[in-house]
Protein backbone atom coordinates (compact mmCIF):
# COMPACT_ATOMS: atom_id res chain seq x y z
CA UNK A 1 0.00 0.00 0.00
CA UNK A 2 2.63 2.07 0.92
CA UNK A 3 4.68 1.83 -2.32
CA UNK A 4 1.34 2.39 -4.20
CA UNK A 5 1.17 5.89 -2.48
CA UNK A 6 5.00 6.65 -2.85
CA UNK A 7 5.12 5.78 -6.83
CA UNK A 8 1.86 8.00 -6.82
CA UNK A 9 3.92 10.88 -5.30
CA UNK A 10 6.92 10.39 -7.47
CA UNK A 11 4.56 10.11 -10.29
CA UNK A 12 2.57 13.13 -9.56
CA UNK A 13 5.80 15.54 -8.23
CA UNK A 14 7.37 14.38 -11.47
CA UNK A 15 4.85 15.25 -13.89
CA UNK A 16 4.88 18.80 -12.21
CA UNK A 17 8.52 19.20 -12.38
CA UNK A 18 7.98 18.54 -16.30
CA UNK A 19 5.24 21.57 -16.22
CA UNK A 20 7.87 23.55 -13.98
CA UNK A 21 10.82 22.97 -16.92
CA UNK A 22 8.55 23.97 -19.60
CA UNK A 23 7.62 26.90 -18.03
CA UNK A 24 11.12 27.43 -17.21
CA UNK A 25 12.03 26.94 -20.85
CA UNK A 26 9.38 29.17 -21.96
CA UNK A 27 10.62 32.27 -19.97
CA UNK A 28 14.19 31.18 -21.86
CA UNK A 29 13.37 30.93 -25.19
CA UNK A 30 10.04 33.06 -25.81
CA UNK A 31 10.08 36.44 -27.49
CA UNK A 32 8.45 38.78 -25.94
CA UNK A 33 6.75 39.44 -22.28
CA UNK A 34 3.26 38.47 -22.97
CA UNK A 35 4.09 34.86 -24.63
CA UNK A 36 6.75 34.52 -21.46
CA UNK A 37 3.83 35.44 -19.03
CA UNK A 38 1.87 32.71 -20.84
CA UNK A 39 4.50 29.92 -20.19
CA UNK A 40 4.92 30.39 -16.48
CA UNK A 41 1.56 30.68 -15.81
CA UNK A 42 1.31 27.19 -16.64
CA UNK A 43 4.52 26.41 -13.97
CA UNK A 44 2.24 28.24 -11.79
CA UNK A 45 -0.70 26.59 -12.19
CA UNK A 46 -0.52 22.91 -13.19
CA UNK A 47 2.65 22.50 -12.33
CA UNK A 48 2.34 23.44 -8.57
CA UNK A 49 -1.11 22.03 -8.41
CA UNK A 50 0.83 18.34 -9.49
CA UNK A 51 2.94 18.89 -6.72
CA UNK A 52 0.96 19.32 -4.11
CA UNK A 53 -1.60 16.88 -5.30
CA UNK A 54 1.40 14.61 -5.46
CA UNK A 55 2.02 15.20 -1.88
CA UNK A 56 -1.05 15.00 -0.27
CA UNK A 57 -1.05 11.39 0.54
CA UNK A 58 2.54 11.81 2.25
CA UNK A 59 0.81 14.76 4.45
CA UNK A 60 0.39 13.49 7.87
CA UNK A 61 -3.29 14.79 8.42
CA UNK A 62 -6.04 16.42 7.04
CA UNK A 63 -4.95 19.73 8.77
CA UNK A 64 -1.26 19.67 7.17
CA UNK A 65 -3.16 18.56 3.74
CA UNK A 66 -5.31 21.58 3.95
CA UNK A 67 -2.18 23.95 4.03
CA UNK A 68 -1.03 21.90 1.08
CA UNK A 69 -3.92 23.57 -0.91
CA UNK A 70 -4.10 26.79 0.87
CA UNK A 71 -0.25 27.43 -0.27
CA UNK A 72 -1.27 26.33 -3.80
CA UNK A 73 -4.29 28.63 -3.87
CA UNK A 74 -2.26 31.66 -2.67
CA UNK A 75 0.42 30.86 -5.41
CA UNK A 76 -2.36 30.65 -7.66
CA UNK A 77 -3.52 34.27 -6.59
CA UNK A 78 -1.01 36.14 -6.23
CA UNK A 79 0.66 34.48 -9.55
CA UNK A 80 -2.46 35.63 -11.41
CA UNK A 81 -2.33 39.17 -10.06
CA UNK A 82 0.98 40.00 -10.89
CA UNK A 83 0.75 38.59 -14.43
CA UNK A 84 -2.30 41.09 -15.05
CA UNK A 85 0.31 43.60 -13.44
CA UNK A 86 3.11 42.45 -15.55
CA UNK A 87 1.15 42.88 -18.65
CA UNK A 88 -0.61 45.74 -18.07
CA UNK A 89 2.99 47.58 -17.17
CA UNK A 90 4.57 46.00 -20.67
CA UNK A 91 1.33 46.87 -22.97
CA UNK A 92 2.09 50.66 -21.46
CA UNK A 93 5.82 50.87 -22.19
CA UNK A 94 4.71 49.40 -25.57
CA UNK A 95 2.49 52.25 -26.33
CA UNK A 96 4.89 54.78 -24.71
CA UNK A 97 8.03 54.01 -26.34
CA UNK B 1 22.45 8.68 -2.01
CA UNK B 2 19.83 10.62 -3.69
CA UNK B 3 19.53 13.19 -0.93
CA UNK B 4 23.57 13.89 -1.25
CA UNK B 5 23.02 14.60 -5.20
CA UNK B 6 20.38 16.70 -4.99
CA UNK B 7 21.93 18.98 -2.13
CA UNK B 8 25.01 19.20 -4.32
CA UNK B 9 22.50 20.10 -7.17
CA UNK B 10 20.92 22.75 -4.90
CA UNK B 11 24.70 24.17 -3.43
CA UNK B 12 25.81 24.29 -7.87
CA UNK B 13 22.92 26.07 -8.67
CA UNK B 14 23.28 28.51 -5.80
CA UNK B 15 26.63 28.76 -6.91
CA UNK B 16 25.64 29.74 -10.62
CA UNK B 17 23.11 32.48 -9.33
CA UNK B 18 25.69 34.19 -7.37
CA UNK B 19 27.98 34.46 -10.27
CA UNK B 20 25.00 35.36 -12.13
CA UNK B 21 24.26 38.21 -10.07
CA UNK B 22 28.12 39.09 -10.23
CA UNK B 23 28.31 39.59 -14.05
CA UNK B 24 24.46 40.41 -14.80
CA UNK B 25 24.94 44.04 -16.70
CA UNK B 26 21.41 45.33 -15.78
CA UNK B 27 20.73 45.75 -12.02
CA UNK B 28 17.26 45.05 -12.11
CA UNK B 29 18.25 41.54 -13.71
CA UNK B 30 20.86 40.97 -10.92
CA UNK B 31 18.06 41.92 -8.46
CA UNK B 32 16.09 39.36 -9.47
CA UNK B 33 18.42 36.72 -9.32
CA UNK B 34 19.26 37.71 -5.94
CA UNK B 35 15.84 37.18 -4.78
CA UNK B 36 15.86 33.77 -6.60
CA UNK B 37 19.32 32.99 -4.78
CA UNK B 38 17.29 34.03 -1.20
CA UNK B 39 14.46 31.40 -1.78
CA UNK B 40 17.01 28.55 -3.07
CA UNK B 41 18.98 29.32 0.13
CA UNK B 42 15.87 29.35 2.58
CA UNK B 43 16.07 25.49 0.70
CA UNK B 44 19.64 25.32 1.85
CA UNK B 45 18.35 26.43 5.43
CA UNK B 46 15.68 22.51 5.43
CA UNK B 47 18.66 20.48 4.75
CA UNK B 48 20.49 22.00 7.49
CA UNK B 49 17.47 21.52 9.79
CA UNK B 50 17.13 24.79 10.66
CA UNK B 51 13.18 25.18 10.01
CA UNK B 52 12.94 28.78 11.75
CA UNK B 53 15.87 30.52 9.86
CA UNK B 54 14.76 29.31 7.00
CA UNK B 55 11.21 31.30 7.02
CA UNK B 56 13.24 34.11 8.21
CA UNK B 57 15.29 33.77 5.08
CA UNK B 58 12.73 33.60 2.54
CA UNK B 59 10.85 36.51 4.18
CA UNK B 60 13.75 39.08 4.70
CA UNK B 61 16.41 37.62 2.92
CA UNK B 62 14.50 36.74 -0.27
CA UNK B 63 11.40 39.45 0.62
CA UNK B 64 12.29 42.05 2.29
CA UNK B 65 15.64 42.99 0.53
CA UNK B 66 14.59 42.27 -2.65
CA UNK B 67 11.62 44.60 -2.54
CA UNK B 68 14.36 47.11 -0.89
CA UNK B 69 16.76 46.41 -3.54
CA UNK B 70 14.19 46.61 -6.51
CA UNK B 71 13.02 49.93 -5.36
CA UNK B 72 16.36 51.68 -4.65
CA UNK B 73 17.20 50.01 -8.09
CA UNK B 74 14.20 51.68 -9.97
CA UNK B 75 14.96 55.12 -8.00
CA UNK B 76 18.39 54.55 -10.00
CA UNK B 77 18.09 53.84 -13.44
CA UNK B 78 19.75 56.90 -14.83
CA UNK B 79 23.25 55.77 -13.28
CA UNK B 80 23.77 53.09 -14.44
CA UNK B 81 25.09 54.03 -17.56
CA UNK B 82 27.71 56.24 -15.69
CA UNK B 83 29.07 54.10 -13.31
CA UNK B 84 29.21 51.46 -15.97
CA UNK B 85 31.84 53.82 -18.35
CA UNK B 86 34.25 53.67 -15.04
CA UNK B 87 34.15 50.23 -14.44
CA UNK B 88 37.39 49.14 -13.33
CA UNK B 89 40.51 47.53 -15.89
CA UNK B 90 42.08 44.04 -16.26
CA UNK B 91 44.94 44.71 -13.25
CA UNK B 92 42.04 45.12 -10.25
CA UNK B 93 40.08 42.66 -11.77
CA UNK B 94 43.05 39.92 -11.53
CA UNK B 95 43.79 40.81 -7.77
CA UNK B 96 40.15 40.89 -7.13
CA UNK B 97 40.26 37.50 -8.29
CA UNK B 98 43.33 36.77 -6.41
CA UNK B 99 42.28 37.88 -3.39
CA UNK B 100 38.58 36.31 -3.86
CA UNK B 101 40.27 32.44 -4.16
CA UNK B 102 42.23 33.13 -1.39
CA UNK B 103 39.36 34.17 0.57
CA UNK B 104 37.73 30.84 -0.28
CA UNK B 105 40.82 28.79 -0.18
CA UNK B 106 41.07 29.88 3.92
CA UNK B 107 37.72 29.05 4.26
CA UNK B 108 37.55 25.51 2.35
CA UNK B 109 40.47 24.47 4.69
CA UNK B 110 39.20 25.71 7.78
CA UNK B 111 36.03 24.07 6.88
CA UNK B 112 38.21 20.84 7.20
CA UNK B 113 40.01 21.83 9.65
CA UNK B 114 36.96 21.83 12.18
CA UNK B 115 37.19 19.51 15.05
CA UNK B 116 35.52 16.33 15.16
CA UNK B 117 32.90 15.60 17.53
CA UNK B 118 31.47 19.09 16.97
CA UNK B 119 31.06 21.07 20.09
CA UNK B 120 27.59 21.67 20.78
CA UNK B 121 24.77 23.44 23.37
CA UNK B 122 22.08 20.82 22.00
CA UNK B 123 22.49 19.24 24.90
CA UNK B 124 22.53 22.25 27.31
CA UNK B 125 19.49 23.62 25.56
CA UNK B 126 17.53 20.11 25.66
CA UNK B 127 18.45 19.92 29.60
CA UNK B 128 16.89 23.24 30.63
CA UNK B 129 14.25 24.01 28.21
CA UNK B 130 11.78 22.69 30.28
CA UNK B 131 11.96 25.51 32.67
CA UNK B 132 11.26 27.85 30.42
CA UNK B 133 7.98 26.81 29.10
CA UNK B 134 8.25 26.89 25.09
CA UNK B 135 8.65 23.87 23.43
CA UNK B 136 10.57 25.30 20.50
CA UNK B 137 14.24 25.40 21.47
CA UNK B 138 15.12 28.31 18.54
CA UNK B 139 12.61 30.50 20.78
CA UNK B 140 13.78 29.24 24.07
CA UNK B 141 17.23 30.40 23.07
CA UNK B 142 15.87 33.73 21.63
CA UNK B 143 13.51 34.58 24.29
CA UNK B 144 15.26 32.74 27.55
CA UNK B 145 18.62 31.60 27.21
CA UNK B 146 19.72 34.69 25.15
CA UNK B 147 17.60 37.28 25.52
CA UNK B 148 19.93 39.89 25.72
CA UNK B 149 21.10 39.45 22.07
CA UNK B 150 17.20 39.82 21.16
CA UNK B 151 16.74 43.59 23.32
CA UNK B 152 20.11 44.62 21.28
CA UNK B 153 18.27 43.51 18.64
CA UNK B 154 15.61 45.11 18.49
CA UNK B 155 17.19 48.47 19.81
CA UNK B 156 20.22 48.43 16.90
CA UNK B 157 16.72 47.95 14.78
CA UNK B 158 15.29 51.37 16.18
CA UNK B 159 18.52 53.11 15.88
CA UNK B 160 18.96 51.93 11.82
CA UNK B 161 15.24 53.64 10.99
CA UNK B 162 16.86 56.58 12.86
CA UNK B 163 19.70 56.81 10.03
CA UNK B 164 17.39 56.43 7.44
CA UNK B 165 15.12 59.25 9.01
CA UNK B 166 18.15 61.21 9.34
CA UNK B 167 18.66 61.31 5.46
CA UNK B 168 15.77 62.92 4.56
CA UNK B 169 15.96 66.61 3.60
CA UNK B 170 15.36 69.27 6.35
CA UNK B 171 12.33 70.27 4.84
CA UNK B 172 10.59 66.80 5.22
CA UNK B 173 11.32 66.18 8.63
CA UNK B 174 7.70 64.93 10.06
CA UNK B 175 6.85 64.24 6.48
CA UNK B 176 5.92 61.32 5.02
CA UNK B 177 7.80 58.62 3.36
CA UNK B 178 8.09 57.56 0.07
CA UNK B 179 5.87 58.50 -2.73
CA UNK B 180 2.09 58.27 -2.59
CA UNK B 181 1.08 54.84 -4.29
CA UNK B 182 -2.21 55.62 -7.23
CA UNK B 183 -3.83 52.61 -8.59
CA UNK B 184 -7.25 52.12 -10.00
CA UNK B 185 -9.23 51.58 -6.49
CA UNK B 186 -11.01 49.17 -8.80
CA UNK B 187 -7.90 47.49 -10.56
CA UNK B 188 -6.46 44.14 -10.22
CA UNK B 189 -3.80 45.49 -7.67
CA UNK B 190 -6.65 47.14 -5.23
CA UNK B 191 -8.44 43.81 -5.59
CA UNK B 192 -4.93 41.95 -4.85
CA UNK B 193 -4.23 43.75 -1.99
CA UNK B 194 -7.80 43.65 -0.30
CA UNK B 195 -7.98 40.03 -0.33
CA UNK B 196 -4.49 38.86 0.45
CA UNK B 197 -3.68 41.10 3.14
CA UNK B 198 -6.36 39.71 5.36
CA UNK B 199 -5.40 36.56 5.09
CA UNK B 200 -1.88 37.57 5.29
CA UNK B 201 -2.91 38.47 8.76
CA UNK B 202 -4.32 35.45 9.87
CA UNK B 203 -1.27 33.94 8.34
CA UNK B 204 1.48 35.91 10.29
CA UNK B 205 -0.48 35.71 13.68
CA UNK B 206 -0.66 31.76 13.12
CA UNK B 207 3.04 32.18 12.81
CA UNK B 208 3.47 34.27 15.40
CA UNK B 209 1.30 32.25 17.58
CA UNK B 210 3.17 28.58 16.83
CA UNK B 211 6.05 29.97 17.34
CA UNK B 212 6.23 29.17 21.13
CA UNK B 213 6.20 25.01 20.20
CA UNK B 214 6.90 24.65 16.61
CA UNK B 215 8.56 26.96 13.76
CA UNK B 216 7.87 30.54 13.54
CA UNK B 217 7.70 33.22 15.77
CA UNK B 218 7.85 37.07 16.14
CA UNK B 219 10.51 37.76 13.28
CA UNK B 220 8.69 35.96 10.48
CA UNK B 221 5.40 37.12 11.86
CA UNK B 222 6.37 40.89 11.57
CA UNK B 223 8.00 40.49 8.09
CA UNK B 224 4.47 39.57 6.70
CA UNK B 225 2.66 41.85 8.61
CA UNK B 226 4.74 44.60 7.14
CA UNK B 227 5.14 43.39 3.85
CA UNK B 228 1.05 42.88 4.05
CA UNK B 229 1.29 46.65 5.12
CA UNK B 230 3.53 47.55 2.45
CA UNK B 231 0.80 46.25 -0.22
CA UNK B 232 -1.83 47.72 1.17
CA UNK B 233 0.71 51.45 0.45
CA UNK B 234 1.61 50.22 -2.71
CA UNK B 235 -2.00 49.55 -4.18
CA UNK B 236 -3.33 53.20 -2.93
CA UNK B 237 -5.43 51.81 0.20
CA UNK B 238 -3.47 53.73 2.69
CA UNK B 239 -0.58 56.13 2.79
CA UNK B 240 2.67 55.76 4.91
CA UNK B 241 2.39 57.61 8.29
CA UNK B 242 3.90 61.03 8.56
CA UNK B 243 7.25 59.92 11.13
CA UNK B 244 6.38 62.83 13.26
CA UNK B 245 2.88 60.97 14.13
CA UNK B 246 2.90 60.73 18.23
CA UNK B 247 1.53 57.52 17.84
CA UNK B 248 3.97 55.74 14.86
CA UNK B 249 7.08 56.90 17.30
CA UNK B 250 5.24 55.45 20.58
CA UNK B 251 4.73 52.48 18.71
CA UNK B 252 8.02 51.66 17.56
CA UNK B 253 9.75 51.84 21.39
CA UNK B 254 7.01 50.09 22.70
CA UNK B 255 8.26 46.91 22.23
CA UNK B 256 12.10 47.44 23.63
CA UNK B 257 10.83 49.39 26.60
CA UNK B 258 8.66 46.62 27.33
CA UNK B 259 11.39 44.29 26.65
CA UNK B 260 13.68 46.18 29.54
CA UNK B 261 10.87 46.26 31.92
CA UNK B 262 10.72 42.88 32.32
CA UNK B 263 14.52 42.66 32.41
CA UNK B 264 14.42 44.92 35.15
CA UNK B 265 11.70 42.71 36.66
CA UNK B 266 13.83 40.21 36.50
CA UNK B 267 16.69 41.56 37.73
CA UNK B 268 14.68 42.80 41.00
CA UNK B 269 12.89 39.35 41.33
CA UNK B 270 15.83 36.80 40.98
CA UNK B 271 18.28 38.92 41.02
CA UNK B 272 19.84 39.21 37.14
CA UNK B 273 18.95 41.02 34.34
CA UNK B 274 16.43 39.25 32.44
CA UNK B 275 16.04 36.18 34.42
CA UNK B 276 12.61 35.03 34.77
CA UNK B 277 11.48 34.28 37.75
CA UNK B 278 10.26 30.64 38.34
CA UNK B 279 6.83 29.46 36.74
CA UNK B 280 7.02 32.98 34.98
CA UNK B 281 9.09 32.42 32.43
CA UNK B 282 6.16 31.64 29.71
CA UNK B 283 4.08 34.06 30.69
CA UNK B 284 6.51 36.77 30.38
CA UNK B 285 8.02 35.44 27.10
CA UNK B 286 4.28 35.89 25.41
CA UNK B 287 4.41 39.99 27.08
CA UNK B 288 7.74 40.96 25.29
CA UNK B 289 6.67 38.53 22.29
CA UNK B 290 3.62 40.90 22.13
CA UNK B 291 4.93 43.92 22.79
CA UNK B 292 7.84 43.52 20.57
CA UNK B 293 5.23 42.26 17.60
CA UNK B 294 3.83 46.09 16.67
CA UNK B 295 7.37 47.39 17.39
CA UNK B 296 8.78 44.98 14.72
CA UNK B 297 6.31 45.63 12.34
CA UNK B 298 6.82 49.19 12.18
CA UNK B 299 10.24 49.30 11.97
CA UNK B 300 10.43 46.77 9.34
CA UNK B 301 7.48 48.45 7.21
CA UNK B 302 9.53 51.63 7.84
CA UNK B 303 12.82 50.91 7.01
CA UNK B 304 11.59 49.50 3.51
CA UNK B 305 9.80 52.60 2.87
CA UNK B 306 12.93 54.85 3.29
CA UNK B 307 13.85 58.09 4.20
CA UNK B 308 11.35 61.10 4.44
CA UNK B 309 10.66 62.93 1.60
CA UNK B 310 7.33 64.39 1.34
CA UNK B 311 6.64 67.67 3.85
CA UNK B 312 4.50 67.23 6.59
CA UNK B 313 1.10 69.23 6.18
CA UNK B 314 1.08 70.66 9.28
CA UNK C 1 30.84 13.96 2.46
CA UNK C 2 28.20 14.89 4.60
CA UNK C 3 25.74 18.08 4.15
CA UNK C 4 27.56 20.33 6.23
CA UNK C 5 30.59 20.10 5.19
CA UNK C 6 28.92 20.23 1.38
CA UNK C 7 27.12 23.47 2.37
CA UNK C 8 30.34 24.74 4.34
CA UNK C 9 32.50 24.58 1.32
CA UNK C 10 29.51 26.19 -0.64
CA UNK C 11 29.25 29.08 1.50
CA UNK C 12 32.80 29.43 1.32
CA UNK C 13 32.92 29.54 -2.56
CA UNK C 14 30.01 32.05 -2.30
CA UNK C 15 31.90 34.15 0.24
CA UNK C 16 34.71 34.78 -2.45
CA UNK C 17 32.23 34.96 -5.15
CA UNK C 18 30.29 37.95 -3.42
CA UNK C 19 33.62 39.41 -2.69
CA UNK C 20 34.69 39.40 -6.25
CA UNK C 21 31.86 41.24 -7.22
CA UNK C 22 32.28 43.82 -3.93
CA UNK C 23 35.35 45.01 -5.39
CA UNK C 24 35.16 44.76 -9.49
CA UNK C 25 31.77 46.16 -9.54
CA UNK C 26 31.70 49.90 -9.57
CA UNK C 27 27.49 51.23 -8.50
CA UNK C 28 27.34 51.22 -5.21
CA UNK C 29 23.62 49.53 -5.23
CA UNK C 30 25.63 46.81 -6.94
CA UNK C 31 28.05 46.51 -4.04
CA UNK C 32 25.90 46.42 -1.59
CA UNK C 33 23.69 43.45 -3.40
CA UNK C 34 27.46 41.63 -3.66
CA UNK C 35 27.84 42.33 0.13
CA UNK C 36 24.64 40.54 0.59
CA UNK C 37 25.90 37.71 -0.85
CA UNK C 38 28.72 37.66 0.99
CA UNK C 39 26.44 37.85 3.92
CA UNK C 40 24.28 35.18 3.27
CA UNK C 41 27.70 33.11 2.24
CA UNK C 42 28.62 33.93 6.08
CA UNK C 43 25.18 32.56 7.89
CA UNK C 44 25.08 29.54 5.14
CA UNK C 45 28.78 28.75 6.70
CA UNK C 46 27.53 29.48 10.57
CA UNK C 47 24.22 26.53 9.72
CA UNK C 48 26.62 24.54 8.26
CA UNK C 49 28.70 24.47 11.94
CA UNK C 50 25.21 24.15 13.67
CA UNK C 51 24.27 21.39 11.75
CA UNK C 52 27.40 19.43 13.00
CA UNK C 53 26.29 20.41 16.57
CA UNK C 54 23.54 17.92 15.76
CA UNK C 55 23.15 15.28 18.67
CA UNK C 56 20.24 12.57 19.98
CA UNK C 57 17.73 15.03 20.78
CA UNK C 58 17.71 17.82 18.53
CA UNK C 59 18.86 17.50 14.30
CA UNK C 60 20.68 21.08 14.90
CA UNK C 61 22.49 23.35 17.57
CA UNK C 62 19.87 25.72 18.19
CA UNK C 63 21.92 28.43 19.56
CA UNK C 64 23.76 29.18 16.77
CA UNK C 65 20.56 29.09 14.48
CA UNK C 66 18.99 31.52 16.74
CA UNK C 67 21.69 34.15 16.27
CA UNK C 68 21.56 33.69 12.65
CA UNK C 69 17.82 34.58 12.73
CA UNK C 70 19.09 37.66 14.74
CA UNK C 71 22.23 38.45 11.98
CA UNK C 72 19.55 37.98 8.99
CA UNK C 73 17.26 40.54 10.54
CA UNK C 74 20.30 42.89 11.34
CA UNK C 75 21.61 42.73 7.84
CA UNK C 76 18.35 43.67 6.34
CA UNK C 77 18.24 46.68 8.39
CA UNK C 78 21.78 47.19 7.47
CA UNK C 79 21.05 47.15 4.06
CA UNK C 80 17.99 49.01 4.35
CA UNK C 81 20.59 52.10 5.84
CA UNK C 82 23.29 51.32 3.15
CA UNK C 83 20.43 51.70 0.36
CA UNK C 84 18.85 54.77 2.28
CA UNK C 85 22.87 56.36 2.38
CA UNK C 86 23.22 55.56 -1.36
CA UNK C 87 19.49 57.13 -2.73
CA UNK C 88 20.77 60.13 -0.68
CA UNK C 89 24.30 60.89 -2.04
CA UNK C 90 22.93 60.45 -5.33
CA UNK C 91 20.32 62.77 -5.28
CA UNK C 92 22.57 65.25 -3.50
CA UNK C 93 25.25 64.65 -5.96
CA UNK C 94 23.66 63.97 -9.22
CA UNK C 95 25.69 60.93 -9.72
CA UNK C 96 26.64 57.78 -8.66
CA UNK C 97 30.54 58.01 -8.71
CA UNK C 98 33.15 56.84 -5.67
CA UNK C 99 35.45 58.16 -6.49
CA UNK C 100 37.31 60.32 -5.07
CA UNK C 101 37.35 63.22 -7.87
CA UNK C 102 34.57 65.47 -8.20
CA UNK C 103 32.39 65.01 -10.68
CA UNK C 104 32.73 66.43 -13.98
CA UNK C 105 29.91 66.72 -15.64
CA UNK C 106 26.34 68.76 -14.38
CA UNK C 107 25.95 70.51 -11.56
CA UNK C 108 25.31 68.30 -8.22
CA UNK C 109 21.65 69.45 -7.57
CA UNK C 110 20.51 70.25 -4.32
CA UNK C 111 17.54 69.64 -2.63
CA UNK C 112 16.97 71.92 0.21
CA UNK C 113 19.25 72.64 3.09
CA UNK C 114 20.81 70.00 4.06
Amino acid sequence: MSTAVDLFTCISVGLGAVFFLAGSLGLLRFPDAYTRLHALTKADNLGLALVVIGLLPQAGSLAAGLKLIVIWLLVLLSGAAVSQLIARAARANERRG
Amino acid sequence: MIATAASAGLALLLVALAVWTVVARDALVAISGFIAYGLLIALVWVRLSGIDVALTEAAIGGGLTGALLIGAAARLRSTEAAAHAERCGATTRIVALLLSAAVTLALVLCVFALPHPAPSLASAVQDNIASTGVGNPITAVLLAFRAMDTLLEAIVLVIALLGVWSLGPDRAWGGRPGIRYTADPNGILAYFARVLAPIGVVIAIYIFWAGADHPGGKFQSATLLAAMWLLVQMAGLADAPPIGRRSLRVGLVVGPLAFIAVGFIGSFASGAFLSYPDGWAKPLIIVIEAALLPSLTLVLGLLLAGAPARESSK
Amino acid sequence: MNVATLYGLCAAVLIGIGLYGLIVLPHPLRKILSFNVVGSGVFMLFGALAKRGADASMSADPVPQALLITGIVVAFSATALAVALVVRVIEVSGSATLSSEAPAKGKPETSGPS
